[in-house]
């Protein structure tokens, strides 16, 4: 009998070409490369200096998100660039991805998106498979059950020469979130809460996967905004075992396996799961029971805290910049705190049911006099889809705007941002200095409480805004 | 591109005493919209040394000039953290700095700083301590013993992954190191 092995030891046993040795890494094989246009350019580059060709470009899926505009193009078809640069970046991987076969989700597309959503949305995502891409939220896919994790420019190049990656086995971690979550509370809550536990660097090192009774219970759009936030803690990799809701989230989509493929894949991928006896190098416990509506306070996204609560006093001195940087009065109701801006979007919360818990709060209210609110849908499926159902007029009709899709106000070097000293309330996973525009202090949230505080105009608590009955339904 | 060769380094720190100093402190994503590597120190850690109207800050404690004589950088925990964009090592190392000090250096932040040839040296938390204490002290990193001293006398080893410190050391390319193993590459592609 083979020793009891865990989700991770189980993928990734299966992907290496070559086993590590003392001397060397494991030469790691990838079953799927998501490249966008930013970090991408230089690796592309190097292929061209070493006269190398992508080796499996039917592995390769490119999309267009962090340089493209959210507003549409003008009355002569121009399209609102935030700089020449932008544009040259965006037209340099067209260019890279038509000379090296790889397809490309252009600007026309109606599938192009974020790429850690329309992964999943296409179906490209799938438990088993080993997924990078040069963008750290990678994470995002191992709610599939799939090992995927955020690389670098150089490893790209290497990806796309060879279709493999040089790599140390991690150490394991698992997080089991025991007990059920309170109504009103959602995936971006347990994460906050989670990060606020173990630390920004507590994962650091480690593979980590999620599990217990209020992960299971998450829909798959919530366990993605759960491993998305896995490299807040310094997690490269956060997993979920796949089961019956990861096969009916696949089934059917476009690029899943279909028909007698599709039996065959779901009946291995129900091997996934770790064996009973796995052992991890450390585990931990979250209580997800007393997880509440949570936000941030601070510049590092493990200054997390429930959102009726009280700043609490800083305990050192990168804790007072934090704290003069943000401007919350230590010990004062988080809900005294004016907000100028609310960004509802990012690959962490800019799906559908992000935008149905916003939409929930928004409904029939305006946004508070003062307040800029942005609501930017995930993918082009996603707008449409959101569209259809009314959710557009729902967020125009209170006075936010609704763009089109992209990376946006999360990295905000699109043209998106806020402006000097706003306090600015996002859906999306980094609250450090500056990162939303020169100055800005952001707050992560949830959809519904992001929602919450567009139409408060301040910190607010989203449970008195969602009605019982849709909290039950939820 | 393979970086410059290291195996000793002997310069001055600078210290910066921060916890979690991410990739956009390192380098603004604005600036992200480059297709070359070549030129990021201009915009290493752009906020910390200019103000919102493109000025010169007085009190920061990068150089507007660059990193002369202090190429090792000494920071708090967890530095690194966040992006996964390479352009903070190319910043970083186009700046003048070769090695990061810290008592926990972010994963891929590591990776990449050790396929640029920027060493990231983890010590322990005392080691550590004593370092923020002493900005500008004269300090030589060697690669080939894996060890840290001050010209004062503090002297700590550190380990870095044996084949990242190889490539370093001889110049062995990791991506020619990948492409040596094209059979097997091959055979796995025919065995999925």
């Amino acid at each position: 009998m083979s020793a009891p092995r865990s989700l991770f030891d189980k993928l990734w046993d299966t992907h290496v070409v070559v086993p590590e040795s003392e001397d060397a890494p494991a030469i790691l094989f990838i079953d799927l490369h998501l490249v966008h246009e930013v970090t991408s350019p230089q690796a592309f580059a190097v292929l061209e200096e070493r006269g190398l060709k992508v080796r499996r470009p039917d592995l390769t899926q490119a999309t267009l998100d962090h340089s493209t505009p959210t507003l549409p193009a003008d009355a002569d078809g121009r399209l609102p660039y935030a700089t020449e640069a932008a544009e040259r970046q965006v037209h340099q991987l067209e260019a890279n991805c038509a000379k090296h076969g790889i397809d490309l989700l252009g600007l026309d597309d109606a599938r192009r998106g974020i790429v850690h959503v329309i992964g999943p949305e296409m179906g490209l995502t799938q438990p088993g498979k080993t997924i990078v891409c040069g963008d750290s939220h990678t994470s995002t896919h191992g709610a599939f059950g799939a090992l995927a994790f955020g690389i670098g420019t150089t490893e790209v190049g290497h990806v796309l020469a060879t279709q493999c990656v040089l790599q140390r086995k991690p150490k394991s971690m698992r997080i089991t979130f025991e007990g059920a979550l309170s109504p009103g509370v959602g995936a971006k809550d347990m994460a906050l809460a989670m990060i606020a536990q173990i630390g920004a660097d507590g994962g650091q090192g480690y593979a980590v996967e999620f599990a217990g009774e209020a992960v299971e219970a998450l829909s798959m759009e919530g366990r993605m905004t759960l491993c998305n936030m896995a490299i807040e803690a310094g997690a490269r990799v956060g997993m979920i075992a796949p089961d019956e809701t990861t096969f009916a989230y696949l089934e059917g989509r476009e690029r899943a396996p279909q028909g007698e493929d599709w039996d065959a894949a779901v009946a291995r991928w129900r091997e996934l799961p770790s064996d009973p006896d796995a052992s991890f190098d450390k585990e931990v416990t979250v209580d997800a029971a007393a997880i509440r509506s949570m936000i941030t306070y601070g510049v590092s996204p493990d200054a997390a805290a429930p959102v009726t609560g009280n700043a609490p006093a800083p305990a050192n001195d990168s804790e007072r910049e934090a704290a003069e940087y943000m401007r919350f009065a230590a010990d004062r109701p988080f809900a005294e705190a004016k907000v100028d801006r609310v960004f509802i979007g990012s690959c962490t919360n800019s799906r559908l049911s992000d935008l149905r818990e916003a939409a929930e709060v928004m409904r029939g209210r305006t946004v508070a006099d003062g307040v800029t609110a942005l609501i930017v849908p995930g993918s082009e499926a996603i707008r449409q889809q959101a569209e259809a159902e009314g959710l557009d007029a729902i967020f125009t009709d209170a006075g936010a705007e609704w763009r089109l899709p992209g990376c946006s106000m999360c990295i905000a070097m699109n043209g998106d941002q806020g402006a000097p000293g706003e306090l600015v309330v996002s859906t999306s996973n980094r609250n450090f200095v500056g990162r939303q525009g020169k100055g800005v202090r952001t707050v992560l949230a949830g959809p519904a409480t992001a929602a919450a505080c567009a139409i408060a105009g301040h910190i607010a608590d989203p449970s008195q805004y969602i009605s019982t009955e849709a909290r039950d339904a939820a | 591109m393979q970086p410059d060769p290291f195996t000793r380094l002997e310069a001055r720190t600078l210290v910066v005493r921060q916890s979690n100093i991410d990739t956009d402190q390192i380098i603004p994503a604005r600036f992200l919209t480059t297709t070359t590597r070549e030129g990021l120190g201009a915009n290493a850690f752009y906020d910390w040394r200019y103000t919102g109207d493109d000025q010169p800050k007085n009190a920061s404690p990068f150089p507007v000039a660059g990193a002369g004589d202090r190429q090792v950088l000494v920071a708090g925990p967890n530095f690194g953290c966040g992006s996964s964009r390479e352009h903070a090592p190319w910043a970083l190392l186009d700046y003048g700095f070769r090695a990061v000090v810290s008592s926990d250096i972010a994963d891929i932040f590591k990776s990449n700083s050790l396929k640029n040839g920027l060493l990231p040296v983890e010590v322990d938390a005392e080691t550590h301590a004593a370092l923020l204490e002493r900005p500008g002290v004269a300090i030589a990193i060697d690669l080939e013993e894996c060890t840290l001293t001050t010209e004062d006398g503090i002297e700590a080893s550190f380990t870095v992954e044996p084949f990242a410190r190889r490539c370093l050391l001889d110049g062995v390319d990791p991506l020619g190191h990948i492409l040596a193993h094209d059979a097997q590459i091959t055979a796995y592609e025919a065995a999925a």
